[in-house]
C-alpha cells in the first residue's frame, strides 16, 4: 500500500476522454467563429482549458476530507458570494451573474456548484444511514434550495437547476426509499404545472422562453427562432454532416450562440449524426468512467463527491443536448468541455480535480 | 480523522450500476432524438436550411450624367426607392392588403388586380407596387417591417431629364435590357438592368453605364435580412460632355415646339452638333420610372412618330435646297458655261412634259445667281437636263447626300440619291431622263435628312470639307471628308446664298440679320406631285415640307443650321427660316456677350420694297 497520493494515480483514461472532447470543442469553436468578428476564440478557449488543468492539479493536492471538513464555511462563503452578486454584481445581458475579481469577472454560481457538491457529500456522509428519513430529505432540500433561490434571483434558471441533480443523486446513493423517490419525482412532475401557473412571476425573458418552447412556430424571429434554427442545423446535417466549416446554418450565424450553448447543433450540422454519436458516446464513456471512480472510492464521502460531479456533468449534457434538438426550452446551459466559456470550463476542470482527488486517495490511509 | 467521517458504510454498488444503466439509456434516448432529426427528417430540414441563406442584392450604379458643352447638366441620375410586394405568402398577403391600402394609398382593388395579373409568374418574384416611393411611403414601409413583412424597399437609380422634351430624341431614353441583348451579353447584363434604348443613351451606353455593386446579405427562412456579409460598392458611370449648347437647343426647341419637323445646328469647323430638335417628341422622364404599356403603345403607334429623331431619320425630298447642289455641280463639272442663262416663262417642256416653275408668271431671264436668289425652277430644270443624273449624283453624293453622315447616334437613315445604276439595280429599268428634271429641283426620288443638308451646305461654303457631325465633345478621331471645290465655285454659290437673304426679292429676305453674313437657301418640297396636288385640291393638295438651311458667315461657316417643318401649306422660308435665323442670331449674340434671346422683330432691319410677289414674299409681308 502506498501512503502518498501521486500524480501517477490520476485517472489517465478519463483525462484522455476529457482531452478528446475538449479538443473537439476547440475545433468546433474554431469552425464556428473563424470567419466572424469573434475569430480567435478557440485560442481563448485553449487558455481556459489550460487554466482549468492547473486548477485541477491544485485542487487534487488538497485532501477532499480537508475540503469536507470546511464544508459549512465553504457553504456560508458561497451563499455570501451569491448575495454579493445580487447587491453589487456586474450585469451582463440583463442578468447579474458576475462579480469582478481583479479585472476578471467570476461567475459565483459556477463556484456554488462545487460548493454544493462538497456540502452535500459531507451531509450525506454524516447522516450515515441507508434509509433517509423525511427529515433528512427536508434538510437536504433546504441546503440546496437556498442557493438555488439566490441563483434564480440573478436570474439564472439554468445554473440554479444544476444544483438539484446533486441533491437528487446524492439522496439516491444515500439510500432514499423508493417510495420517497417516487413521491419526490411525482412532486416534481406536479410542481412543473404549478410553476407554469406562476409563470407571471417569472422574468419576461423566462416567460418568453417557456412560451416559445410550447409554441415555437408562433414566433419565428424571437426565441422560438433559436430552437427552430438549431433544429434546422441539426436536421440538415444529415447522417454524414456537411463537413468541417461547411455548415451553412453555423457559418452564416443562424445557429444562436453557436460557439457556446448551441455548439452541439453546430457540430451536428457539420459532422452529422456520426459526429453526434461520437460525442455523446464520449460523454457516456466519461460518465461510466466517473461511476467507476465512485465505485472504487475509499469511502462514501469520496463516492458522494465523484457522483456529485457526475450528476452535474451528466445533467448538463442531458439538458443541453435536449435543448439543441428542441426537447426542452432554451435555458442557457452550456455543454461542458465543449462550449466556449471561462467560468464553465474552469468549473469542469476543478470538478475533475475533486474526482482525481478522490481517486488518488483510494489507497491512502 | 474528522468526527463526521466514519468509514463504516459500504459503497452502494448496486445503485451505482443502476446509475450507469440509466446514463446509457439517456444517451440512447438523446441519440434517438438526433436520429429523428438528422436521418428521418433530414430532407425537410435541409430544405429549410437552403431557404436560410445568402441573398445577393445588387447595388445599382448610377448612369453617368450628360453635360452640355458648357458643363450644364442635361441628364443625371438620382437614387429612388421602389416598394415591392412579396407574393410568397398568400395568406399573409391577403391579411396585409387593407393596411397597405391605407398606408400607401393604393386602392385594394388595384392591388388585387395587379396580383391577379401576376398570378402565373413565379411566387418569389415580387410585385413593384410603387416604382417611385415618396418619403412618406418609405417611412411607412420602414416602420411596419414587423407587421407588414410583405413590403420591401428596393433602391434603384433613376434617370432624370431636367429639360424633359427639349432633348428627348437626341438623348433618347433608357429601358430594361431586352431578352435579345441579354442573350448577346450574358456576362454584362442581368434581367432588369437599365440600358440605353435610343439616342445618346444607347450610343454611349458603354461609357456612361456604371458597374453595379453587390451586397450579400444573410436572410432567414422567412426572407428577412439578418445581416450583411460583404459589400462591394457600385462604381458610378462616368459623365460625358456633349457638344450641345443648352441655350441654342432651348431656342430651337421653343421655335419648333408646336410644329412637326426637325432642326439641327452644327459648328461649321468641327462638326460639333450645337442643337438638335425633333418634333413632335416625348418626355424621356416617362421612361425613367416605368412606362405604362398603353403609353408605350401610344408612342409607338402615333402617326406623328414622336419617337423618330427627324434630324437624322426623316428622309424627305429636299426641294429647292437641292439647287445649291445643282449650282455646285454646274460650276464644278463645267458641263455648262458659268454664265449660262435660261429664260423662265413660268414653265418649260422637257421630253414632252410640262414642268412648272413655282412662280407661274416666270422669272424672265435667269442666271445662276438670280436662279439661286429667286429659286427659279426653270433655270435648274435646264441645268439638270444638261448635267444628266449621273453628274448630279456624283456631286450630290460627293457632298454627302444619300449617305449616312456617321453621326454618333443610332438609327441614322441614309436618304436616297438616285442614279442610273440605282434604278437598274432596284427597278431593273433604264433611267427616265424626265426624272432628272424633277431631281434638279429636289423632287422625285431624291430624299435627304436634315443633318445631311447641314453638312452638305457647310461643305459647299467651306470649299469641300465634309465635317464629321458628332455629339460627343472632346473626340479627336473625327474623320472629315474632302470633296474639293474650286474657289470660284464656292464664291459664286455662296454669293447666291448670301443673296437669298440679303437681296431684295430673295426668298429669305425677311430673315436677314444685322452684322452677320447670314446666308442660306429655302426649299418647299411638295408632298404630292404638281399634277396630283391639283387633282386633290384644297389644303391637302398643297401640303409641303418647308426647308431652310442657313449658315454664317458666307464662307467658312461658324455655324450651319438645317430646319424642316413638315405638313405646312406655307413656304420653307416662312416656316423653317425663322427657326434657323433665331439659332444663328442667338449663336452670334452669345458670341458677342449678349444674352441669347429668341429673336424679335426689332432685330430685323427695316424691310425694303419687295419687287416680286410670290408665296415667299407674301409670307414675308404677313
Amino acid at each position: 500500500m502506498k501512503d502518498r497520493p501521486r500524480v501517477q494515480d490520476f485517472d489517465w483514461p478519463l483525462l484522455g476522454i476529457v482531452g478528446v472532447i475538449s479538443l473537439l470543442g476547440v475545433l468546433e469553436i474554431y469552425s464556428s467563429t473563424h470567419a466572424s468578428a469573434m475569430a480567435g476564440m478557440h485560442w481563448r478557449q485553449l487558455m481556459w482549458i489550460g487554466i482549468g488543468i492547473v486548477g485541477m492539479f491544485l485542487i487534487s493536492r488538497i485532501d477532499y476530507h480537508t475540503l469536507l471538513d470546511q464544508a459549512p464555511i465553504l457553504y456560508l462563503v458561497g451563499i455570501a458570494g451569491l448575495l454579493v452578486v445580487l447587491v453589487v454584481g456586474y450585469s451582463r445581458l440583463g442578468a447579474k451573474r458576475w462579480i469582478s475579481l481583479g479585472g476578471q469577472t467570476l461567475q459565483v454560481s459556477e463556484l456554488m456548484k462545487l460548493i454544493i457538491i462538497i456540502v452535500l457529500a459531507r451531509y450525506f456522509n454524516e447522516v450515515r444511514t441507508d434509509r433517509l428519513t423525511l427529515a433528512d430529505l427536508a434538510k437536504v432540500a433546504a441546503l440546496t434550495l437556498v442557493p438555488v433561490g439566490l441563483i434564480l434571483k440573478q436570474p439564472d434558471l439554468g445554473t440554479a437547476m444544476m444544483l438539484v441533480p446533486v441533491a437528487l443523486v446524492g439522496a439516491f446513493f444515500a439510500g432514499i426509499e423508493w417510495k420517497h423517490l417516487a413521491v419526490g419525482l411525482l412532486l416534481i412532475a406536479l410542481l412543473v404545472p404549478l410553476a407554469w401557473n406562476m409563470r407571471h412571476h417569472l422574468k419576461p425573458y423566462q416567460q418568453q422562453r417557456i412560451e416559445t418552447f410550447l409554441h415555437p412556430e408562433q414566433d419565428q424571429r424571437g426565441a422560438g427562432y433559436q430552437i427552430l434554427q438549431s433544429e434546422i442545423a441539426v436536421g440538415s446535417g444529415g447522417f454524414w454532416g456537411k463537413g468541417f466549416g461547411k455548415g451553412s446554418q453555423n457559418q452564416l450565424g443562424f445557429v444562436p450562440v453557436r460557439y457556446s450553448d448551441f455548439i452541439l447543433a453546430a457540430l451536428a450540422e457539420e459532422q452529422g449524426f456520426i459526429g453526434v454519436c461520437v460525442v455523446l458516446l464520449l460523454y457516456l464513456g466519461l460518465i461510466l468512467r466517473l461511476v467507476d471512480n465512485a465505485q472504487k472510492a475509499k469511502d462514501r464521502a469520496g463516492m458522494y463527491v465523484v457522483m456529485g460531479v457526475t450528476a452535474i456533468l451528466g445533467f448538463h449534457v442531458l439538458v443541453n443536448a435536449s435543448m439543441v434538438i428542441g426537447y426542452v426550452p432554451v435555458t442557457g446551459i452550456p455543454l461542458p468541455l465543449m462550449s466556449y466559456g471561462g467560468s464553465t470550463t474552469a468549473f469542469v476542470f476543478l470538478a475533475f480535480g475533486l474526482v482525481m482527488n478522490v481517486r488518488m486517495r483510494r489507497f491512502v490511509n | 480523522m474528522a468526527p463526521w467521517n466514519v468509514i463504516d458504510q459500504k459503497i452502494p454498488q448496486g445503485r451505482l450500476a443502476l446509475f450507469s444503466y440509466i446514463s446509457a439509456a439517456l444517451v440512447i434516448f438523446l441519440l434517438v432524438g438526433f436520429w429523428k432529426l438528422q436521418v428521418v427528417q433530414s430532407e425537410h430540414y435541409a430544405d429549410l436550411a437552403d431557404k436560410n441563406g445568402i441573398r445577393p442584392i445588387a447595388i445599382i450604379a448610377p448612369r453617368g450624367a450628360m453635360l452640355d458643352r458648357e458643363g450644364r447638366v442635361l441628364v443625371d441620375s438620382y437614387p429612388s426607392f421602389s416598394i415591392l410586394l412579396m407574393r410568397d405568402n398568400p395568406k399573409l398577403l391577403e391579411r396585409s392588403l387593407p393596411q397597405i391600402e391605407e398606408g400607401l394609398g393604393i386602392a385594394k382593388e388595384d392591388l388585387q388586380q395587379q396580383l391577379d395579373a401576376a398570378k402565373f409568374e413565379p411566387k418569389f418574384l415580387p410585385l413593384v407596387v410603387k416604382p417611385a416611393a415618396s418619403e412618406a411611403d418609405i417611412e411607412f414601409v420602414d416602420s411596419h417591417r414587423a407587421d407588414l413583412p410583405v413590403l420591401e424597399l428596393e433602391m434603384v437609380q433613376r434617370r432624370r431629364y431636367p429639360f424633359g422634351e427639349m432633348l428627348a430624341n437626341t438623348i433618347g431614353y433608357v429601358g430594361e435590357v431586352s431578352p435579345q441583348e441579354l442573350e448577346k451579353n450574358p456576362d454584362r447584363y442581368k434581367p432588369g438592368d437599365l440600358v440605353g434604348k435610343a439616342g445618346l443613351e444607347r450610343e454611349y451606353n458603354d461609357q456612361i453605364v456604371g458597374t453595379d455593386g453587390m451586397k450579400r446579405v444573410v436572410v432567414n427562412s422567412v426572407g428577412k435580412v439578418i445581416r450583411t456579409l460583404d459589400n462591394i460598392d457600385a462604381i458610378p458611370g462616368k459623365p460625358i460632355q456633349l457638344t450641345i449648347d443648352e441655350d441654342l437647343q432651348r431656342i430651337a426647341d421653343t421655335d419648333l415646339a408646336d410644329k412637326q419637323g426637325a432642326v439641327v445646328a452644327m459648328d461649321g469647323h468641327t462638326g460639333e452638333i450645337l442643337a438638335m430638335v425633333s418634333r413632335p417628341t416625348f418626355d424621356p422622364n416617362d421612361f425613367a420610372v416605368r412606362i405604362p404599356a398603353q403609353e408605350w403603345a401610344a408612342l409607338n403607334s402615333d402617326p406623328n412618330t414622336p419617337l423618330l429623331n427627324r434630324a437624322i431619320q426623316a428622309q424627305l425630298a429636299p426641294g429647292s435646297t437641292f439647287k445649291i447642289i445643282m449650282a455646285t455641280a454646274m460650276l464644278e463639272s463645267k458641263a455648262l458655261p458659268d454664265d449660262f442663262t435660261a429664260f423662265c416663262p413660268g414653265q418649260a417642256v422637257f421630253y414632252g412634259r410640262v414642268f412648272h416653275c413655282w412662280q407661274a408668271k416666270g422669272h424672265g431671264s435667269v442666271d445662276l445667281h438670280s436662279g439661286i436668289v429667286h429659286s427659279c425652277d426653270v433655270f435648274f430644270y435646264n441645268v439638270g437636263q444638261r448635267l444628266g443624273i449621273d453628274k448630279i449624283y456624283h456631286y450630290a453624293s460627293g457632298l454627302g447626300l444619300g449617305r449616312r453622315t456617321g453621326i454618333d447616334l443610332p438609327g441614322e437613315e441614309p436618304g436616297l440619291m438616285p442614279s442610273e445604276e440605282w434604278v437598274q439595280r432596284v427597278y431593273h429599268h433604264k433611267w427616265y431622263a424626265g426624272e432628272t428634271i424633277s431631281v434638279a429641283i429636289g423632287q422625285g426620288a431624291v430624299t435627304v435628312t436634315p443633318i445631311q443638308l447641314a453638312r452638305a451646305y457647310n461643305a459647299v461654303a467651306s470649299g469641300g470639307v465634309l465635317v464629321q457631325p458628332h455629339l460627343l465633345k472632346n473626340v479627336t478621331d473625327t474623320k472629315d471628308e474632302r470633296f474639293p471645290l474650286s474657289d470660284d465655285t464656292v464664291e459664286k454659290v455662296t454669293q447666291g446664298m448670301y443673296g437669298v437673304i440679303n437681296e431684295g426679292g430673295g426668298t429669305g429676305y425677311a430673315l436677314r440679320l444685322q452684322n452677320v453674313e447670314f446666308s442660306g437657301k429655302s426649299g418647299t418640297a411638295q408632298l404630292m406631285s404638281y399634277q396630283a396636288g391639283s387633282k386633290v385640291g384644297g389644303r391637302a393638295g398643297k401640303l409641303t415640307n418647308g426647308w431652310f438651311v442657313g449658315y454664317a458667315p458666307r464662307r467658312n461657316p461658324d455655324i450651319v443650321v438645317a430646319a424642316v417643318v413638315q405638313g405646312s401649306t406655307e413656304h420653307g422660308g416662312t416656316t423653317a427660316g425663322p427657326v434657323v435665323r433665331d439659332i444663328v442670331k442667338a449663336y452670334y449674340d452669345k458670341k458677342n456677350g449678349r444674352l441669347a434671346q429668341p429673336s424679335t422683330a426689332e432685330n430685323i432691319p427695316p424691310s425694303r420694297v419687295i419687287p416680286v410677289v410670290d408665296p415667299e414674299a407674301e409670307a414675308q409681308t404677313r
